[in-house]
């Protein structure tokens, strides 16, 4: 039982999510448990709405959760500061670039930012991740072009290794496959499955493409009105959670190919 | 390696540039003075006459040194802003900062007609326009800084901002109804803005606060890269945004608030120094940029200075008109060249 507590990085009980003004408590998901292993490529899913980007958000810390605790690498997501968050957690998120006029290799630097100096000075080990991020996603003969000549699945490769640059033991994306046609899709999935075996990294990553997250999650979150599921995608098909995941009008879910068709 | 240029060609050419464009303003100027005797009274030898002498030192130099704090100054407070609201058109100007310094003197040169006799001109005294801009400045600063906290949008503070710059400019022409021509042709005078008359002592004043705001900009330099990717990501890369915020808004208004108490609203350098220092360059990266804006703002502020001066002749153009036509075109320019602007 201990040896299995060590592998869990990050840990979430009774959370309750939403928004919070003076007047009122929006409540988007509450009562969320669950526990993500060490190195492991996890697919959150759910409808749109449902609070998947809200869940997220409040994992990184970008919002307040309402109750409950996060617990990352067994300390409490409220006690670490930013900077200790900086170098355990990266982020890729939806939202687009403040300037687009960075280098690729500029934008992958400021990924060390956690680590430099007052002024930013790389070193050359500094150099060395970077460099290594750049090839872990093969995105090398890139490192000179400005973020704007980039394709929608070349930038988010290359936001894929800033946040590998930062050295983090877990990485949160945000709807990373959001824009991008299905090869590319399938493409950074893929590359994500591979990045966790390679690298020894959680990736935690909400999506809308169930069937492939099904094909190469190690874990999957199932968010749905009144309960989030957390297991594995086999046991979530034998379970039928994704039959009640969407109403039944238009799609059902084939347990048989573990993807969803359209009702004829 | 290749990937972190060190742009020392670069660097040495500005650095140069500029040595020569001091070299060149101070020697151009209503007297005709030879060159050899220029640097003979910086060395103090006794062959340059007298009145040449204090030309140059009391007069000339100061007016340099002035123009290389505004130019410099203003570029790199426009480059604070731009990253700062994410905004290409940002700049001291647009933020309102500049306006507020104009209605604090627009209130002290104007409003003195309305709150009359002895008191008003015991009033109007050099040092109660530079404190008048400078508490102009840094209210309104204020002002922004209390709306950035509550507002998360930055287009909204920008908007907030120019309505800042429609409110001076209505109260400026309340004001001139009930004033005087000669308090009127006071104030336009100060907008014209001014390089010369400062003093010594005025110029060590000025130097000081500048140097504050200096040293808080460079103290920014890994924020403010860091804020180019965005606010979240900002804080993902374990920035203290609010602090961030606070301490370039602080160093912005600084450095603008005194250039304007000292110099008068000068225009479009602050817009317009930054986007050419990142046409040359080709960088975002502020480690390289805020020395590289430092050196152009300068040397640029040096060449509208000679223009304005009008080489030996009585004549002396307000510096705002040549900073705008020197400054519009470029943008004009920029925006023709590129299609778009960034930061």
């Amino acid at each position: 039982m201990e040896t299995k507590t060590s592998h869990i990085i990050l840990k979430v009980e009774q959370l309750s999510i939403g928004y919070k003004t003076k007047k009122a408590k929006t409540v988007i998901a509450s009562n969320i448990n669950f526990e993500l292993q060490k190195g492991q490529l996890i697919g959150l899913v759910g409808a749109n709405g449902i609070g998947k980007s809200t869940l997220l958000r409040t994992l990184i810390k970008v919002q307040p959760e309402l109750s409950g605790s996060i617990r990352l690498n067994n300390k409490d997501l409220k006690t670490t500061t930013t900077l200790e968050l900086a170098k355990q957690l990266s982020i890729v998120l939806t939202e687009p670039l403040s300037s687009k006029n960075l280098s690729v290799f500029e934008l992958v630097a400021l990924g060390r930012h956690p680590y430099t100096n007052w002024i930013g000075n790389l070193t050359e080990s500094d150099t060395t991740i970077i460099r290594k991020a750049m090839t872990l996603v093969n995105i090398l003969e890139l490192k000179d072009k400005k973020c704007y000549e980039l394709s929608d699945g070349q930038l988010q490769k290359v936001m894929i290794a800033r946040a590998l640059a930062q050295d983090t033991a877990i990485i949160v994306l945000d709807e990373p496959t959001s824009h991008l046609d299905m090869y590319h899709k399938a493409y950074i999935l893929k590359l994500l499955q591979k990045l966790t075996k390679e690298t020894g990294k959680t990736i935690l990553f909400s999506s809308h493409e169930i069937d492939l997250a099904i094909q190469l999650c190690d874990t999957m979150i199932v968010m749905q009105k009144d309960n989030v599921v957390c297991n594995q995608p086999c046991h979530l098909i034998t379970e039928g959670v994704f039959e009640s995941l969407f109403p039944k009008d238009l799609i059902v879910f084939d347990d048989k190919t573990g993807s969803f068709r359209v009702t004829k | 390696m290749g990937e972190q240029k060190t742009y020392r060609l670069q660097f040495a050419l500005l650095a140069f540039t500029l040595l020569v464009c001091f070299i060149v303003n101070i020697s151009l100027g209503s007297v005709s003075i030879p060159l050899k005797n220029i640097f003979g009274s910086f060395f103090g030898s006794v062959e340059s006459s007298s009145n040449w002498n204090i030309i140059i030192l009391d007069y000339r130099l100061p007016k340099a040194i002035t123009a290389i704090m505004v130019g410099s100054g203003l570029g790199i407070s426009g480059l604070l802003m731009q990253t700062l609201f994410r905004n290409p058109l940002a700049g001291p100007f647009v933020l309102g900062i500049s306006s507020g310094a104009s209605l604090g003197v627009a209130l002290v040169i104007l409003g003195s007609g309305l709150f009359g006799g002895l008191f008003a001109t015991a009033l109007i005294t050099k040092w109660s326009i530079v404190i008048a801009a400078s508490l102009g400045s840094f209210l309104v600063l204020l002002a922004v800084l209390a709306v950035s906290n509550k507002v998360r949008d930055t287009m909204a503070i920008l908007i907030i901002g120019l309505m800042f710059g429609s409110i001076t400019a209505a109260i400026v022409s309340v004001l001139s109804y009930f004033s005087s021509a000669e308090q009127l042709q006071q104030y336009i005078f100060w907008g014209f803005g001014s390089l010369s008359n400062l003093s010594w002592s005025e110029l060590l004043i000025f130097f000081c606060i500048y140097a504050i705001g200096l040293i808080l900009s460079v103290a920014s330099i890994k924020g403010l890269n860091s804020l180019l990717l965005g606010d979240n990501y900002a804080k993902s890369l374990g920035l203290n945004l609010k602090q961030s915020r606070f301490i370039i808004i602080i160093a912005t208004s600084l450095i603008a608030g005194t250039i304007t108490a000292f110099a008068g609203p000068i225009a479009f350098i602050g817009l317009a120094i930054p986007h050419l220092t990142r046409q040359i360059f080709k960088t975002t990266n502020h480690k390289i940029l805020l020395p590289a804006v430092f050196l152009f703002g300068a040397i640029v502020m040096l060449i509208c200075d000679t223009i304005a001066q009008v080489p030996n002749s009585d004549y002396m153009l307000p510096i705002n008109a040549i900073t705008a036509l020197v400054g519009a075109p470029v943008v004009i320019w920029l925006l023709v060249r590129q299609r778009k602007m960034m930061f």
